[in-house]
């Protein structure tokens, strides 16, 4: 695994990490026109799951709080577009940012009594949480969100004029917004707010004794990390054109803190690329189909084993997080 | 008043499931600080080998040792082969692991519940597979309109007596002590010559060996098992364990016990469909207000 580190540290010469990121951004944006659209399918659902890990990552890797529940922000996003869009006759891409409002709204709502819990109580509480929004969903409070069968028919985006249809115009709307919300979360972790977030995770008592305001900069981390999962939801929703409850399980919430530990606590490169292996692993593994979340079960625990900090750690706190137990 | 007994009973029973697998949760997070995840999983692989020693043996040791000797014979093998199954996990899983930080360790977890599901479903189908009636105590007992199943006092019985046997091990004996040095502190512990090892291994062994019985029960009493099972009742019974005080026997005990009885009300009272809402909304509302659970001790914080 050493050759892993040397990358990085190639990475962090400014030169080359311009080439490698012109080399990446080169690959996604050329991906679709030479890929079946059966990969680029695959492809949108790597950038879901890096917005959606991204979100996570604010939560779990900056701050630290451990969150087992993300999936129910995601599903208020979706629902929130779901029922907007079929009732109301409201486009769907504008539902974009009120989807992410939405779900920003109720992660501060249930989170502000819960933030004061620690460590696992946290991870248990917010499991409930989302296994509390996916029940309601399924009991169907007042015919709004449809039960078990969920609700159907939602409008295609229409941007410009262009109505988003193909796989690949999909591919494009999710990787723009991955994008976007990777430069801002960059910039925010080298904020002040950034900094106060790794000061928490750190030592929580210390970041107080320091005057950062614990609490509202963790319900912010919580508010800010929903967003994001708000718009993935908005986006899945309109990809799927329908919203069931079965598409947010606690396994979905597992694999999101899955994704944001493979890739490295905190790191946004890691997210992206922890998000492309728990996608595309099972795909790879489709020969095997039946036993392929076997070896996936299996593969988590060995990458924990041989890379503890994750696959992509966030350089600057890399050498301090291995071998380091953690309180 | 009738309803009201007979949901009890039904909520006692249930209960008594949710005790046994928190008891494996309990445990292991007194002893590593780590959720299980996959203690669900050990719970259903449970079942599951229960269901083969009761189909596969039916023929030979059912007529040599009736229907209570190849109950026995498949609890025993449940039992075993979950406890071996637990300490492989702990081997191969937890023990490289659980010292580099406990979130790696928590993915470990995840990813041996993922793959335990899936190796059950791939040995087995992800069908439905049914506990036939033949291998399944059926008598009741009729007391006016109230109804008592055989089961359900075997169910009831077992649990008292297999956890209060585990309270006295771990309270009563020297190396119950040696448990509880342990939970308290692994390293203080082990200066004072505690092989700790041995009490993680204790952990690993007891507590999937009583999931294991719990998954049999739960095939017997609803006649189904399926590979997903694992994941529902571990997420009670882990419900059930904090409910009551992650950490600590009595709790698990109590924890359990009080989310059958809620369960079972709500569903009998309220509304079925509502019934887990209510549940996790308990468990919700009681981390807010006692975090450390009904018998859980006030932890001061460690600068």
């Amino acid at each position: 695994m050493k050759w892993l580190r040397r990358w990085q540290g190639l990475l962090s010469q400014k030169p080359l990490r311009l080439a490698f990121l012109g080399l990446v951004i080169s690959f996604l944006v050329s991906f679709p026109f030479w890929a079946s659209r059966y990969w680029v399918d695959v492809g949108f659902y790597v950038g879901l799951y890096a917005l959606l890990g991204l979100g996570l990552n604010i939560i779990l890797g900056e701050v630290g709080l451990f969150n087992l529940g993300h999936a129910a922000f995601w599903a208020i996003g979706a629902y929130t577009t779901a029922i907007l869009n079929v009732r109301f006759g409201i486009p769907t891409l504008a539902l974009l940012p009120i989807s992410a409002v939405v779900a920003a709204g109720c992660a501060w709502l249930v989170s502000s009594p819960i933030i004061h819990l620690r460590g696992d109580y946290l991870c248990i509480v917010t499991i409930a949480l989302g296994e509390i929004v996916r029940l309601v969903l399924i009991n169907n409070p007042g015919g709004l969100t449809g039960g078990p069968n969920g609700v159907v028919g939602i409008a295609r985006p229409v941007f410009l004029g262009h109505v988003i249809r193909t796989p690949m115009d999909f591919y494009f709307l999710v990787w723009a917004v991955v994008i976007l919300c990777a430069i801002g979360l960059r910039q925010l972790q080298r904020s002040r707010l950034g900094r106060a977030w790794n000061y928490i995770r750190e030592d929580e008592i210390a970041a107080e004794a320091m005057g950062v305001d614990v609490r509202a900069l963790k319900l912010l981390a919580f508010v800010v990390g929903a967003a994001l999962a708000g718009l993935a939801g908005n986006i899945f929703a309109a990809k799927m054109r329908m919203v069931s409850p079965d598409s947010f399980t606690f396994m979905e919430s597992c694999l999101m803190f899955c994704i944001v530990l493979l890739g490295g606590m905190g790191s946004i490169p890691g997210t992206i690329l922890g998000a492309a292996l728990v996608v595309l692993f099972p795909e790879i593994f489709r020969p095997v189909a039946q036993y392929r979340l076997l070896f996936f079960g299996l593969a988590l625990a060995a990458t924990m084993y041989f890379r503890p900090g994750g696959l992509w750690p966030r350089r600057r706190t890399a050498e301090i997080l291995v071998g380091q137990t953690e309180r | 008043m009738l309803t009201f007994l007979q949901q009890l009973l039904n909520g006692l029973t249930i209960g008594s499931f949710y005790a046994f697998v928190a008891l494996g949760y309990s445990l292991v997070y007194a002893i590593l600080k780590l959720i299980n995840f996959a203690h669900g999983d050990l719970f259903g692989l449970g079942a599951y080998i229960g269901y083969t020693v009761f189909v596969y043996a039916f023929g030979v040791v059912g007529t040599v040792l009736g229907l209570w000797g190849l109950l026995a014979a498949g609890f025993v093998a449940a039992a075993l082969g979950t406890a071996a199954a637990g300490l492989i996990i702990e081997r191969v899983a937890y023990r490289p692991i659980y010292p580099i930080g406990r979130l790696p360790a928590v993915v470990s977890a995840l990813g041996m519940a993922i793959f335990l599901s899936n190796f059950i479903m791939a040995v087995w189908g992800p069908r439905y597979l049914a506990y036939q009636e033949h291998f399944i105590p059926t008598g009741f007992w009729q007391i006016g309109e109230f109804r008592i199943r055989v089961l359900q006092v075997l169910i009831l019985l077992s649990s008292l007596v297999l956890l209060g046997i585990l309270y006295l091990v771990v309270e009563k004996t020297t190396f119950g002590a040696a448990v509880r040095a342990v939970a308290l502190d692994r390293e203080t512990a082990a200066l004072m010559g505690i092989d700790f090892l041995k009490v993680i291994r204790f952990a690993f062994a007891v507590g999937p060996a009583l999931g294991a019985i719990a998954g049999v029960f739960v095939g017997m009493y609803y006649r189904q098992i399926n590979f997903t099972m694992g994941w529902v009742y571990g997420l009670k019974a882990f419900t059930a364990t904090i409910l009551g005080g992650i950490g600590n026997i009595p709790g698990a005990m109590v924890g359990g016990v009080l989310l059958g009885l809620l369960e079972a009300l709500t569903a009998g009272y309220i509304s079925a469909a509502w019934k887990d809402v209510f549940v996790f909304a308990a468990l919700m509302l009681m981390l807010i207000f006692r975090p450390t659970g009904l018998l859980g001790e006030k932890v001061a914080e460690k600068v």
